[in-house]
């Protein structure tokens, strides 16, 4: 009676079928890889898209978001003028660049040559390193993280080698160029070797008004007392749909902090999965995200903590204006044994717009007894009275709502410890501001 | 900072081999045959006499039963049930009373173990009682039909009818027909879809306009045939401006096969009423092992249909090998407000799932939650609760409060809240904060000379008592007997 029945395949799911079955031998990577993207192809074609049944995916139903899918993105073409991505402009970092799912170096502006850096394709360096395990970061159990294992199309690996502590970030810049709606399914391998420190920047960006789809996977492997600072733009066009996930293992000692902003893109999901696995580790998972019209913007984490002595803090800001759907889902494991473990999250959803919804769902999960954790939400809308003291000294009504919404977002956005980056997106949030 | 021992000895002394209520009571029964089919569900309403129009209903119920699959989201895991395997309606012989005289004295007796006032009709025959002591009326029920409803000619003097479901079918068709189903539709989940094909008994209870209740009612529910189901029907009305304050409380003997209680309960508020639903359920909880013990699959609805009117849910939970459980509201007046207060302890291998739902439908609505969880012995303990906001509830407001508290490593907490916002008016707030205790209040309770511990149980009473003053009197004591535990050093 409870035998699962699965449900007829969607139009996307068929497409997804009929795509590996034209792709799985022109798709780079053998032997290993190629079984890789078998097994978990037929993974993801047993349980189909996520969609409101599951549980994880309860708000973003994906069987319903993404009607079709599309066509896997062609080659990148010729890079055109200016900044690989406008919202970074005056950062100064090193930009590697992976455009329609593969990495191009033409693309790329790599000026530091540092020693304690390589960067290579990912197809390589799976071949170099026959050593290093695809797959093995937490979050590789997910429907869509299956789905860009079986597709993944290119990418690079970052390595920071021990000790190592490049001048400026990094910046992965993924890109889509084409003309017209396709597929993008990069994947980004980060090893931050022991007591190396890096800043890293994720980027996402599309043209406006053309229905790309970008399922992307980052694996990040921290180190022994590391130090990894990443940030994660999101500025995909208005059309776009895009999944990420994010897999981070946190070596003993070591300090990760993340940093999430989301601006663009139709359909957003960023799943986050951390596991401390060593003990006297910090984590701080933040992000912002401010949405408009119809946006749909899902951030997802879940941090588990498999040993103890571990710190970790989320704190997560939406603003929603028009009628869009802004969605936290956390989850805080502790495993067992993992005593005097520390956790805390907060998610904060203000709503600008009647129309606009804020779904929040934090959880917790504890199996040991001698551990401070905690969760606080709220949604609401913007306080009256802050309002109206405002107004009372003479600022215009949009003007006071866009100071009380930018002191709500800058308690997080204050947070990021690279000046410059904080700096373009505090500029990003005005401008948002300004187009209300 | 790990429990303190008082903490831990207070639980360990309703750790489930002690379950005091697990006795037997011999008495001869009747029960329908064994198994689930078109005709156990024509025979249950044989059995109780119904109109047509209730065996039509019934059967609709079960053939949309076959259709639905048994829910799997929650985090229990249990094995499979054999729903061909149980009695779904089992009865005491001689059931047609005149008066409580007439009750099998074997019954009697097992409620008098049980610690519940039967003989309250003493009071009405004048026995000397001290002034103005509570009283109480009292619907039993005993396996799967109601043995005694005590108080019921006084409570006619007021208007108020409370009695058996079964009868009220009878009685009181235009009002059973009116309500019946309209909180928790048919067809609403697999265990209330199943508890409307095969329900037996529960109680009925309706508040005519602008009376208070004037004592508070109880139901005892008991199971006491083996391999029966319990599926009772509660339906409680409280017309315009009415107020009434209705207990449960349930116990089962141990047996090593596990039992199936599916109840449904619906409450209905009119403008102005308020109802006050309060339950101890201690059904069997298995034994250390995890054998035997009540499978809790209930369903529980308030609907606040009136303007201004208010529900309010207070559990105590204890027993039940597993509950999957979630008393909700549904705040359609104006201005109304549910409250959900709940202490769940769970113990060897109990597994707890409950939470509540409030959803804000109507204007200006307020909604409550409080919630304690404590996990002890190899037990998990869930909370999971949604709070939402429709498009058109302006001003709605909620405030969520939950802890959980572990004892030993071998259990689990869990805390799992929906929040959902589709209006910018409303506002939320959720905490699942540590409760650890203040150091100032243990710095000041040390330096009046207590002990670290004993100034730990202080503050921590406190801790609990705002689930447990909203407990009628009647069953603050009893649930105090089964928690006077101290809390502390907890995670949210």
């Amino acid at each position: 009676m409870n035998a699962e029945v699965r449900a007829m395949k969607t139009a996307a799911e068929q497409a997804l079928s009929a795509a590996f079955a034209a792709a799985c031998d022109t798709l780079p990577g053998k032997g290993a890889v190629a079984a890789l993207r078998e097994d978990a192809f037929k993974r993801f074609d047993a349980k189909g898209l996520p969609h409101r049944r599951v549980e994880e995916w309860k708000y973003t139903d994906l069987r319903a978001l993404m009607r079709e899918a599309k066509p896997l993105a062609g080659p990148a073409g010729a890079k055109p003028k200016g900044d690989i991505e406008p919202v970074l402009t005056g950062v100064d970092a090193n930009h590697t660049a992976i455009v329609n799912g593969r990495y191009e170096p033409a693309w790329s502006d790599f000026k530091d040559n540092d020693p304690g850096v390589s960067i290579v394709e990912l197809f390589k360096f799976l071949a170099d390193e026959p050593g290093y395990r695809l797959g093995e970061t937490p979050g590789s159990g997910d429907p869509a993280h299956w789905l860009n294992t079986a597709f993944m199309s290119g990418g690079v690996a970052l390595r920071v080698k021990r000790g190592a502590a490049p001048a400026k970030p990094i910046h992965i810049a993924h890109v889509f160029s084409g003309d017209a709606g396709a597929a993008m399914y990069p994947r980004v391998v980060v090893i931050v070797e022991p007591g190396a420190q890096l800043t890293l920047i994720e980027s996402f960006s599309g043209p406006e008004g053309i229905d790309y789809q970008v399922n992307s996977a980052l694996e990040l492997v921290i180190g022994d007392g590391a130090r990894v600072d990443h940030i994660k733009v999101g500025c995909d066009g208005g059309a776009a749909l895009r999944v990420s996930t994010l897999g981070v293992a946190v070596g003993a000692k070591a300090n990760y902090k993340n940093f999430a902003f989301t601006v663009g893109g139709a359909v957003v999901r960023n799943q986050t999965f951390v596991r401390f696995g060593g003990e006297g580790s910090e984590g701080a998972i933040d992000g912002a995200s401010l949405l408009k019209g119809r946006q749909h913007v899902d951030n997802t984490l879940v941090i588990s903590h498999a040993v103890g002595h571990c710190m970790s803090r989320e704190r997560f800001k939406s603003v929603l204006d028009g009628e869009s759907h802004g969605i936290f889902q956390g989850k805080i494991i502790v495993e067992p044994h993992a005593q005097k473990t520390d956790g805390k999250m907060m998610t904060r959803a203000l709503l600008l717009s009647d129309e606009a919804e804020a779904d929040n769902k934090p959880e917790l999960e504890i199996f040991a007894d001698d551990v401070v954790c905690g969760h606080g939400a709220t949604a609401g809308a913007l306080d009256e009275g802050l309002r109206f003291y405002l107004m009372s000294r003479g600022i215009p009504a949009k003007e006071a709502e866009a100071l009380l919404v930018q002191a709500f977002i800058g308690e997080v956005v204050e947070e990021i410890a690279h000046e410059g980056v904080r700096d373009a997106l505090m500029f990003a949030a005005l401008k948002w501001l300004g187009s209300r | 900072m790990p429990a303190v021992q008082e903490t831990v000895e207070h639980v360990r002394s309703i750790d489930v081999d002690q379950y005091k209520y697990g006795f037997v009571t011999d008495i001869e029964s009747e029960k329908a045959p064994k198994g689930l089919s078109e005709d156990t569900v024509r025979f249950i309403s044989a059995k109780k006499n119904e109109p047509e129009w209730m065996l039509a209903w019934r059967l609709e119920a079960y053939k949309r039963w076959l259709t639905m699959r048994e829910p799997t989201w929650a985090r229990v895991d249990y094995p499979k049930i054999d729903y061909q395997n149980a009695y779904y309606y089992s009865a005491p012989k001689r059931n047609v009373l005149a008066s409580l005289d007439e009750v099998d004295p074997e019954i009697l007796r097992t409620y008098e173990k049980l610690g519940i006032p039967l003989r309250e009709q003493e009071i009405l025959a004048g026995v000397v009682k001290p002034e103005g002591e509570r009283r109480v009326a009292v619907d039993a029920v005993f396996d799967s039909v109601s043995v005694a409803t005590t108080f019921k000619a006084e409570l006619k003097k007021a208007g108020v009818i409370f009695m058996p479901m079964s009868e009220a079918i009878r009685e009181h068709p235009e009002l059973v027909r009116k309500y019946l189903g309209s909180v928790v539709p048919v067809t609403d989940n697999f265990f209330a879809t199943l508890n409307s094909a095969v329900f037996s008994d529960g109680s009925f209870v309706y508040v005519p306009p602008g009376v208070r209740c004037p004592m508070e009612l109880s139901t005892y529910f008991r199971i006491n045939e083996a391999n029966t189901g319990q599926f009772e029907r509660t339906l409680i009305i409280a017309d315009k401006g009415a107020y009434v304050s209705y207990l449960e409380g349930c116990t089962a003997p141990m047996r090593d096969e596990n039992q199936l209680h599916a109840a449904v309960v619906e409450l209905v508020t009119l403008d102005d009423a308020e109802i006050k639903y309060s339950t101890v359920q201690n059904w069997y909880p298995g034994d250390a092992d995890g054998k035997g013990g009540i499978f809790n699959f209930v369903t529980k609805r308030g609907d606040c249909r009136g303007a201004r009117s208010k529900i309010s849910w207070t559990q105590v939970e204890t027993g039940s090998a597993i509950t999957w459980k979630y008393p909700s509201c549904i705040l359609r007046g104006d201005n109304s407000r549910g409250e959900f207060y709940s202490i769940a302890i769970s113990n060897g291998r109990q597994q707890v799932d409950s939470g509540t739902k409030m959803l804000h439908l109507g204007k200006n609505t307020t909604s409550r939650i409080i919630s304690k969880g404590i996990a002890a012995g190899k037990s998990d303990n869930t909370y999971r609760g949604l709070v939402s906001a429709h498009r058109k509830a302006t001003g709605a407001r909620n405030f969520t409060n939950c802890d959980s508290l572990l004892i030993g490593d071998r259990c689990g907490a869990h805390t799992v809240p929906y929040i959902e916002a589709k209006n910018s008016s409303a506002v939320f707030e959720h905490e699942a904060t540590t409760s650890k205790i203040s150091e100032d209040m243990l710095f000041y309770c040390r330096q009046r000379g207590m002990s670290a511990e004993e100034a730990t149980a202080l503050v921590v009473n406190g801790f609990v008592k705002d689930v447990l003053q909203q407990l009628p009197m009647e069953f603050a004591v009893e649930a105090q007997k089964l928690i006077s535990i101290s809390l502390e050093g907890s995670v949210g």
